[in-house]
Order: C-alpha cells, then structure tokens, then sequence
C-alpha cells in the first residue's frame, strides 16, 4: 500500500510529464500492436481467401497475377483462354467444378465479371458458405442481360434490383468509354467479406458478347475457376505437370493460398520496415520514461531524503521508482488499446474498400498480450537509472536546511 | 534505566578544500528512558550532526551509540534504517512535511516504515494536537505551527522511544513556540517517550530542568574552523 500509495503521489505531482510520456507509449504500443496484428491477419486473411476454389487456370503467364485477377478481382488478366480449355478442364477426372470467368469491363471503377449461374448455385466461398441474396429474388438469368451486385457496391453506388446500368470498357474507369449495353441489376448479395463483395457479376455471355468487344474473342474465358476432386491427393500435381510442366500455353495456378503466401514473401521487407519503426518507436518511448523521470529527481530528492529519515530503506526507494516507471508505461499500454483501435479500424477500412477483405480489430491476437508486457518491462528497466539516483540519494545532505 | 549511551563518538567531515574537521567529537552522554534533556548550542556547533548520528542518517567515523540495548554503528545501514523508524521519531526544523500528502498520509507514511499502519492512533495523535478537522488538508493549506504539530504526530507515530527534536521552534514565534514545545513534551510523556531537544533558543531551554551546553559534551564544537 505505502509504495503505490507514494507511487500514485508523485504520478499526480508529476501529471504532466506522466500524462506526456504516458501517451509516447501509447503511441508506441498502438503502433506496434496494429501492425503486427494487421500482418498477421491479412496475411490469414488473405491466403485463406481462395473463394472455394482450389486452383485458377489461366493464359501462360504468372500465376500471382491469375490469382489476383481471378480470386481478389484486382490486376489484369494476363489473357484469354478458349473456350475448349474451358470445356477440357471441366471434363478432365480430377475436377469437382469447373467455373470460367471473363474480366474487362467496369461500371464507375467496380469490375464487371463474367460468370456461370453455377457459381452461386454450386460453391461454397467458405466451408458451409454459399452467396446469398440480401435484395432481390434469384440471380441472373445467362441468357439475359442482368446483374447481381456485390454488396460493398451496392452500398457504395446505391445500386438495387430494378436499377439498370450501361458499363464501361476496361478496368480502369473511363467516363468516355461507356457501352451501349443495358444490364438490369436483378440482386444485391449479402456481405460474404471476400472479394466477392466488390464485384459487379453478369452472366457470361452478356460479357463475351458484349457490344464494342472483339467478335473474334466473343467464346474466350479470362481465367477458370478449378476446384479439384479431394478424394485423390495427388489431382493438383497431375494438372500442376500437365499444364505447367508438360504444356507451355496455359498457366495452373495451384494452390491458391501458397501462392499468396509467396507474396507476403516478396512483400516481407515491408512488414519488417514497419515492424522496425514500431519498435524504434517503443525504444524512444521507453527512453522518454527515463528521461522523465530522471530529470525530476533533483526536485525530488528532499523528498527521497525526508522518506529514508523516517525509515524507509534504500531499497523501497529504489522499487517506488521502479514502479513509478512500471506505472507510466502500464498508463501508456492502456490508452495503447485505445490507439491500437482508432488504428485499426482506419487499416481495416482501408482494406476492405481496397481488397474486399475484412479484417477483424476486435479479434484477439497474442500481441495484445506480449506487447503491454514487453513495453511495461522495458518501461520498469527504464526506470533503473532514475532508480539508483535515488537509490543513492545522501540523506543528510538532503534534508532541511541543516540548524 | 539507560536509554542512549554514548561514547567516544567522532565524526569529520572533508572540506571543499581537502581538510578534514572533526565536528562530533563527544567523549561521553547518556540519557535515561523517558528522560527530556535539552542541549543548548549556537548554529553550527554540530547539532545536527549529533542527532543524525543518533538516528543512524550518518554513520560515525568511529565511537559507539547504544539506542535501547543496539548498538547503533554496528548496524548495517538497513537494520540501522529499521531501528530508526521503530525506536526514533525525529522533528525537524523545517517540519519535513511531505507536501504532496495529506495531513494523515503523512502520519500514516511514517507508521509503513515501521511497526505497521495503524489508522487510529493516527487519527488519534493528530487529534490530540488538535487537527482532527484538518486530516485530509495538505500541509500547504495548514499553518506553520499547524505544520510543526503535524511533524510532532508523525514523529510519535511509531510509539518511539527516543524524539530528536532539531530546534523544532525555529521557526515559530514566540506564543506558538511556547505552545508547541509544551504540546511536544506533554506528547512524548504521554507515549511514554523520551526527548532530546536541541536548541539556541534560551526560552526554549529555559523550559526543561535538564539542559547541557552542547560545547560541553561535544569537543568538535571547540574546533572555530570545524563544520558544526
């Protein structure tokens, strides 16, 4: 009681620096928290995403490249296939399900995609996960010019059924490259938090025979969706040798997630960067407690001296400023949380409106643990210094004016 | 019965100029349980120092302190610091009042060094110096001789057996020196504790039936060039 009790004293009559250094830390903990947190949960995240699909087949080319395109609805397609590839790899004996998709429009910057009723019919984007409607009564009808919108872009054009819509050309949006085509949005899907959810789908021909598209590719898909017959292991390296290894015209991109693996590998350097100012940050932090402190002990040193001549040893002392430092930085991993939220929450939409996928701030993650301990025990060992001042701190030196 | 027994205590002290000068130098005192003596003695004449050294704050360069039985310099600094806050309370000039406590913390804080926080007696010493009304007031909202009666609950807080009292008049006047003085005296009988006061004050020591002029007992005062 007596050391928290003259712990919590001189906190108050220190408020200001304690309040200062207090939130150093919490700038640090924050920091440190959330991008370790937003590493490690994209990085889940995102290797985890696959959209019930085991594999993508695409034109020859990278197989990054075909996975974002096909699974995260994000770069170029690197190519057409033809429609025979399609209709090969649908019969061949490793495949489940087959699924082509056709990229190459957009309506104000959200890519059209061309696709079979089949997918929403028969995957499963998650285990036990299949898209549902939010708004309107079935999806598109492949014969017919219709749409069904992902639900980031209803929200985010107001898009509902019974809304019709002429599309752009290309992926990028260009007000001056508007198609004559009419697509009538017929549903809105329910959040799936994938990609999925920043996707305008159309049917496929509607896609292939789009008006101002090249007649002579009107049969041609942009990549195929692959899900693989899990009873045989080794399906994947069969198709794996056959496209990659053996042919030198199509691409198998297998397995989703290792390949976006690979990325977070190419991008690692990044997650370091950022992992370095975090802790830079944390040692700035730290040392701001021992500043602080340190520079009150002149101040403080009567009142050392008052303390010891009523009998409290040397070690007390050295302790209450130990905890005094324990304390500031135990302030500072509170409020952290706080940061770590308002950080987090700023990422995630950031994320989601770039990517599709959610990130989860409020999911536990073990550096909600080590961090506050990491940063309170270096808090505590920048106290160390201050602590043997005051541990040293001459009694008779220091008190009243001697008579 | 024999409550502090000194002999041959001698501290020095080295000048900024390199010269060391002895300013305790007592041959011989003695003082007996629940006794009051008062010592008389013009600033600089090693007061202070005396009573540090009593208290265990300085260790003495040679000598011996026997406090109720221990021998003081033979005590390790925290054992020392045991002794201090269980058998010495200390009243100082200045008070020394912890200004970022209250009244009772102040009280209370003196108590964790030694045998245990007791609340009530506490609350109970610092009524009977009359601030029961002023427990939770901060010694800057306090008179000065509040302030002093304050020192004086604390200082027998850990039913002490020997209060130190460095001319704990100093700096009140007159009526409240008078007050307060017999407020000490009649505190430390009260608990049973003994009193050495030291002072220049010649009221202040006109008021105790035992007063030895500090030269006397201490040959480092002798010294005109020593630190005292």
């Amino acid at each position: 009681m007596t050391l928290w009790l003259i712990v919590l004293r001189s906190l108050r009559q220190h408020a200001l620096s304690t309040i200062i250094t207090a939130l150093s830390i919490a700038l640090a903990g924050g920091l440190l928290m959330s991008v370790w947190t937003v590493k490690q949960q994209s990085h889940a995240t995102f290797t985890g995403v696959n959209g019930g699909f085991d594999a993508v087949l695409g034109a020859r080319g990278s197989k990054l490249q075909l996975v974002l395109n096909a699974i995260f609805h994000l770069e170029a397609s690197p190519g057409n296939l033809a429609w025979q590839d399609y209709m090969d790899i649908k019969s061949n004996r490793f495949v489940e399900l087959a699924i082509p998709l056709a990229v190459g429009d957009n309506y104000k910057g959200y890519r059209l995609v061309g696709t079979l009723p089949e997918l929403f019919e028969k995957v499963e984007y998650a285990p036990g996960r299949h898209y549902e409607l939010a708004e309107g009564d079935s999806f598109f009808d492949a014969g017919r010019r219709e749409a069904v919108v992902g639900s980031f872009v209803a929200h985010k054009l107001g898009l509902k059924p019974g809304d019709e819509f002429h599309p752009f050309h290309g992926l990028i949006y260009d007000e001056k490259q508007q198609h004559a085509a009419t697509f009538t949005v017929v549903a809105v899907l329910k959040p799936s938090n994938t990609p999925a959810d920043r996707v305008i789908w159309i049917p496929l021909a509607g896609l292939q025979k789009m008006p101002g598209h090249d007649p002579k590719a009107a049969t041609d898909v942009s990549a195929v969706l692959v899900k693989l017959k899990t009873s045989n292991p080794m399906t994947g390296i069969n198709l794996d040798q056959m496209y990659n290894k053996q042919g030198n015209r199509l691409t198998f991109a297998w397995p989703i997630g290792k390949i976006m693996s690979e990325l977070f590998d190419k991008i690692g350097w990044f997650d370091k960067v950022l992992a370095l100012v975090s802790y830079l940050v944390a040692l700035v932090a730290t040392g701001s407690i021992l500043a602080s402190i340190y520079n009150s002990m002149n101040e403080r040193r009567r009142e050392i001296a008052i303390l010891r001549a009523l009998g409290a040893r040397r070690r007390v002392i050295f302790s209450v400023i130990l905890l005094e430092a324990a304390a500031i930085a135990t302030l500072g991993m509170i409020v952290a949380f706080l940061f770590y939220a308002i950080i987090m929450t700023g990422a995630a939409t950031v994320i989601r409106n770039e990517t599709g996928i959610v990130l989860d701030p409020y999911k536990f993650n073990p550096v909600m643990l080590w961090a506050p301990a990491a940063l309170i025990t270096l808090g505590a060992l920048a106290g160390v210094v201050p602590a043997f001042k005051a541990y040293r701190t001459h009694v008779a030196e220091n008190l009243a004016p001697t008579s | 019965m024999t409550l502090l027994e000194i002999t041959q205590l001698k501290k020095s002290f080295v000048t900024p100029d390199g010269d060391i000068h002895a300013v305790v130098d007592v041959p011989s005192f003695s003082m007996a349980d629940r006794a009051h003596v008062a010592l008389s003695g013009e600033s600089g004449s090693g007061k202070t120092t005396l009573l540090h050294l009593i208290a265990g704050i300085l260790k003495p360069d040679s000598g011996s302190i026997l406090l109720a039985g221990r021998e003081m310099s033979a005590l390790s600094e925290p054992a020392r610091d045991r002794l201090r806050a269980t058998t010495i309370g200390y009243i100082f000039q200045t008070f020394n009042l912890l200004q970022g406590y209250t009244c009772l913390e102040n009280v209370l804080l003196g108590m964790s060094f030694g045998p245990g926080v007791d609340r009530e007696f506490a609350r109970s010493l610092l009524s009977r110096v009359g601030l029961d009304q002023r427990l939770k007031h901060y010694p800057r909202q306090l008179s000065t001789g509040q302030q002093q009666r304050v020192a004086v609950a604390r200082a027998l807080a850990n039913r002490p057996k020997l209060v130190l009292a460095d001319e704990p008049t100093g700096n009140l006047d007159h009526k409240t020196a008078t007050e307060s003085l017999a407020l000490i005296r009649e505190a430390c009988r009260e608990n049973g504790a003994a009193l050495l006061l030291v002072s220049h004050d010649r009221e202040v020591l006109g008021q105790f039936e035992t007063v030895q002029p500090l030269h006397l007992i201490n040959q480092g005062a002798a010294q005109p060039e020593g630190r005292k």
